[in-house]
């Protein structure tokens, strides 16, 4: 009796197992199937931004939250403006308050008034997702819920995302937050439905001053590509192999 | 109303920044986050315990095995329970099951901790099944409903498996001796792994480190022998006061229970030391080749270490939680009050130590010049404050208790079967 | 009765043909690799679509001006003013030019909206500096600076 039990069991398992095996998890679409449904493998985006342009405005931040549905009173952002004063003795001073959403109007650096004559140097730097070329965010994340599109934009899949956080804690540049109304990760991503219609990015195109440009890196007449092949330019924390694709002119030691 | 629910950042509530942080940094991984390595720890430890018996024929072992084997069943759901609580989507939580996404440590930990569930259900599926079967057959016939669905649910335990002769049960064990072995690699695979998680992630500059999953091990050992120990001498000393208040004080029966509990205590406890120096050794290395080596991050994790966290680091988790014990427990003339206190200074002392990993790894802004102090929500005025908060700690902590306590009506694991 | 040490394993195996069960009916069959790395690529392919089909919000001042408003815009245009977008000041078009809804647009004339370029922060050598800045403390604090300047142009010869 227990062996017809068994052989039940067995078959039902096979069933089973059958049934759920060819399941997609593992299935690799054809080539022309993947490239039309996840983003052009032909382009490359990348960003570039020129600290030395930056005003501080906010601007970007503004338009960002704004056109990205972030709430706009939280304190967390998509992308936000950095603040440095490097003063004569060798300090620096930073601040980004509310992500630069209302630009920098005061003097005062976390209530410390630094006078005119003991600044050295000051420069403001915009923050965004880097859309490294090895994600750090991605490789943690225990459920693909997030990843990398063949044109490099890394995306958050909302209605995947179990909001573990482990994807927050992997990026260096602490780019990642929960968002405030859907409980799942977020991030900038290069305003993906904006570059996929052929507009700017909300940031880009709200900088009066052209301190934020987007571009393909794989287009070599790309004004973009053109200054990142033939000037010098920089990227933020390289030494964790991120590769990031946020490129900057006038990047000093002091940016964190 | 809505509005505002809209700007509540998670994190927000407890965080407290000063100096540069990024303004998307905030604690996202509080105290559901310390609790889980915590919890997890002590299922791996109070099993390793149990194998030691069952494998290495620890002998003296014998009656904290069965009953740390079925406690750390009950620690099981409870080392996952943290980390739904933590969820901001808990009902997707399936999803690592279903999706799992392997280059990710929590991934694998989903797939690795169901293996290891499996095998400590089947390991206790073999040491007491005889029992089962035995239920089940002296339960046949029961007419209160009580007892009937007692049969029932013990029919179904013993999975249709009636026979226990000589032979058969001497098939038992071995099953129980092979599961034990597979489970002790398993055990601390799952708990490297939980070191893994933290040990792996590159943007922070206190957790990476390829000791992460070794330290991890250790300290999860220590804290999950001291548990079922701890444990143990109040379920003894509980007996003990029952047999005090049946027969009298200086009863033969009294003298027996705490002369065994003397006996078992000062041979779990050698053990326990010699994990405890292990754990500590591979910390302490950590921190004196992190100093050597000064990289990039030594600054601010000096800052954090000797000033912002030095008393949680150095007073509570090193002073009070490993050397106070571990000189108490070496002083001649154990006794089972001194062993008591040492035992709950070491469990608090690992629970420091995952304080100061999870916690203390978010002390410092990735801009490596501000701190994030982290204020534990106390009293719960909405369900946020209460997952990440104290008294979901606490809910945590209590229920391994209740469910070894429901667990024990059908599977007693502390009287001699 | 020949071998109830395999009963477990069953079990066991049963509960993964579960597991897989339930993930045929709930994992969305786009599921998968979609492109040539686990590590980066995997996820469900109808998300990129979904993040696609996001809203635009704003329009850009091409819109504004060509359609509508091609006072402000060669008032604008010829002034200082003229790299700022005007949804910069009046906020994402969204869906103001179907609507034609005057109040879905914001006239934000509080000085904070100014004092974002204009405030002096004294950085001497920097973008920031080349900007005329004024000390918003001190340049005519009990008004709105609109009520002087005409933020559409700006420019002090013709206030
Ligand atoms: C520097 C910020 C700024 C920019 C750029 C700007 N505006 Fe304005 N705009 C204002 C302010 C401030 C007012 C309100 C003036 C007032 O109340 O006196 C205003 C008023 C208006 C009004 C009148 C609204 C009303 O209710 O009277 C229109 C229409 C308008 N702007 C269109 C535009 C257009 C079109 C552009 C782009 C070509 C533009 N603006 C660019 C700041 C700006
Ligand atoms: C995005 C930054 C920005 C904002 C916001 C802005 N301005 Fe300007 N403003 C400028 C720039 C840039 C100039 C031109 C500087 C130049 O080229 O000389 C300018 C020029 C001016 C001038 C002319 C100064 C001169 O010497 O001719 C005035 C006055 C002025 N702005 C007033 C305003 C007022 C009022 C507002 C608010 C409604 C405002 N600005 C908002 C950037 C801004
Ligand atoms: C009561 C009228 C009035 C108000 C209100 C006012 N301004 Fe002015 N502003 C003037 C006049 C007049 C001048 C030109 C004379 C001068 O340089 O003081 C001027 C000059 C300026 C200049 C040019 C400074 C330079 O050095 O070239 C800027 C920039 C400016 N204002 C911005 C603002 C901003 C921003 C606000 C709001 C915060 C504002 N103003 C409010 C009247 C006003």
């Amino acid at each position: 009796m227990s062996c017809s039990r068994r052989t039940l069991l067995k078959n039902a398992v096979k069933g089973c197992v059958a049934a759920s095996l060819p399941v997609s998890a593992f299935k690799f679409l054809s080539p022309a199937e993947a490239r039309a449904a996840v983003g052009d493998p032909a382009v490359r985006w990348g960003f570039l931004v020129d600290t030395t342009k930056c005003v501080g405005c906010g601007m970007c931040v503004k338009a960002c939250k704004k056109e990205n549905e972030v709430p706009y009173d939280a304190a967390v952002t998509r992308t936000w403006v950095e603040r440095y004063v490097i003063t004569r003795d060798n300090k620096s001073h930073v601040d980004s308050p509310m992500g630069a959403r209302d630009g920098f109007t005061d003097q005062k650096i976390d209530k410390l008034e630094i006078a005119p004559e003991d600044i050295a140097k000051a420069f403001f730097v915009p923050k965004l997702c880097n859309q490294c070329e090895n994600p750090a965010c991605v490789q943690v994340c225990p459920v693909g819920a997030t990843y990398k599109t063949r044109d490099g934009v890394v995306l958050i899949d909302r209605k995947w995302c179990i909001g573990c956080g482990y994807c927050i804690m992997a990026c260096p540049y602490g780019v990642r937050f929960f968002h405030p109304k859907y409980k799942v990760a977020e991030k900038c991503n290069f305003c993906y439905h904006r570059i996929t219609k052929g507009m700017d990015s909300a940031c880009v195109h709200a900088c009066p001053f052209g301190a934020r440009k987007i571009g393909d890196l794989k287009d070599e007449n790309d004004p973009v590509t053109q200054v990142i092949m033939n000037e010098r330019v920089a990227v933020l924390k390289d030494e964790y192999g991120t590769k990031p694709q946020v490129f900057y002119i006038g990047l000093d030691h002091n940016v964190r | 109303m809505i509005e505002h629910a809209e700007t509540i950042v998670h994190g927000a509530e407890w965080t407290i920044k000063h100096g540069f942080v990024y303004p998307n940094e905030f604690i996202y991984w509080g105290i559901t986050i310390v609790m889980y390595p915590y919890m997890t720890g002590l299922v791996a430890g109070a099993f390793v315990l149990s194998s030691l018996y069952h494998v290495f024929g620890q002998k003296d072992l014998k009656d904290m095995a069965k009953f740390s084997l079925v406690f750390s069943l009950a620690l099981l759901p409870v080392a996952m329970m943290p980390l739904m609580m933590h969820l901001q989507q808990p009902l997707r939580g399936i999803e690592v099951l279903f999706t799992p996404h392997f280059t990710s440590a929590i991934a694998a930990f989903g797939i690795v901790f169901t293996t290891y569930a499996i095998i400590v259900l089947s390991e206790i599926w073999f040491v007491y099944r005889k029992y089962f079967v035995e239920q089940s057959i002296a339960l046949k016939g029961a007419v209160n409903t009580g007892d009937q669905v007692k049969r029932v649910i013990y029919n179904i335990l013993t999975l249709g498996a009636y026979d226990i002769s000589e032979k058969a049960v001497a098939k038992d064990h071995k099953a129980v001796t092979l599961l034990a072995a597979i489970g002790i690699p398993v055990a601390c695979f799952l708990h490297g792994y939980a070191g893994f998680i933290f040990g792996s992630v590159k943007a922070n500059a206190l957790w990476m480190s390829p000791l992460m999953p070794v330290i991890f091990i250790m300290s999860a050992v220590v804290s999950g022998i001291a548990l079922c120990m701890l444990t143990y001498i109040i379920i003894m000393e509980w007996k003990k006061f029952k047999a005090i208040l049946a027969k009298g004080r200086g009863n033969e029966t009294v003298t027996v229970i705490a002369g065994v509990e003397m006996d078992v205590m000062k041979k779990a406890s050698k053990y326990l030391l010699g994990f405890l120096v292990a754990a500590i050794t591979l910390e302490l290395l950590d921190i004196i080749f992190r100093g050597y080596t000064a990289m990039k991050s030594w600054d601010i994790l000096r800052e954090v270490m000797f000033t912002e966290d030095f008393t949680k680091i150095f007073i509570l988790q090193y002073g009070l939680g490993n050397l106070v014990p571990f000189i108490l427990l070496l002083l001649p003339k154990l006794t089972i009050r001194r062993l008591f206190v040492s035992l709950a200074l070491i469990l608090f002392g690992v629970f420091m130590m995952r304080w100061n990993v999870v916690v203390g790894g978010q002390a410092f802004s990735l801009s490596f010049d501000g701190f994030m102090h982290y204020d534990l929500p106390l009293i719960p005025h909405n369900l946020e404050t209460y997952r990440e908060g104290l008294f979901g700690a606490l809910t945590v902590a209590a229920t391994p208790f209740v469910i070894f306590w429901v667990i024990n009506k059908i599977v007693p694991s502390l009287k001699e079967v | 009765m020949k071998n109830h040490v395999l009963r477990p394993l069953w079990v066991a195996i049963a509960f993964v043909a579960l597991i897989f069960l339930a993930r045929y009916f709930l994992v969305p069959s786009d599921f998968g690799v979609q492109g040539e790395s686990f590590t980066y690529n995997y996820h469900r392919k109808s998300n990129v679509q979904e993040w696609k089909d996001f809203q635009v919000k704003y329009l850009g001042s091409d819109v504004c001006v060509v359609e509508c408003h091609s006072e402000n815009g060669e008032s604008l245009m010829a002034s200082p003013h003229a790299i700022i977008e005007c949804e910069n000041c009046h906020g994402p078009g969204v869906d103001h030019p179907e609507t034609e809804e005057p109040a879905a647009m914001s006239v934000d004339t509080s000085r904070l909206l100014c004092i974002r370029c204009h405030a002096d922060l004294n950085y001497p050598g920097t973008a920031r500096a080349a900007i005329p800045g004024i000390n918003p403390d001190e340049h005519n604090v009990d008004s709105e600076c609109v009520e002087c300047h005409n933020p559409h142009n700006p420019d002090l010869e013709e206030m």
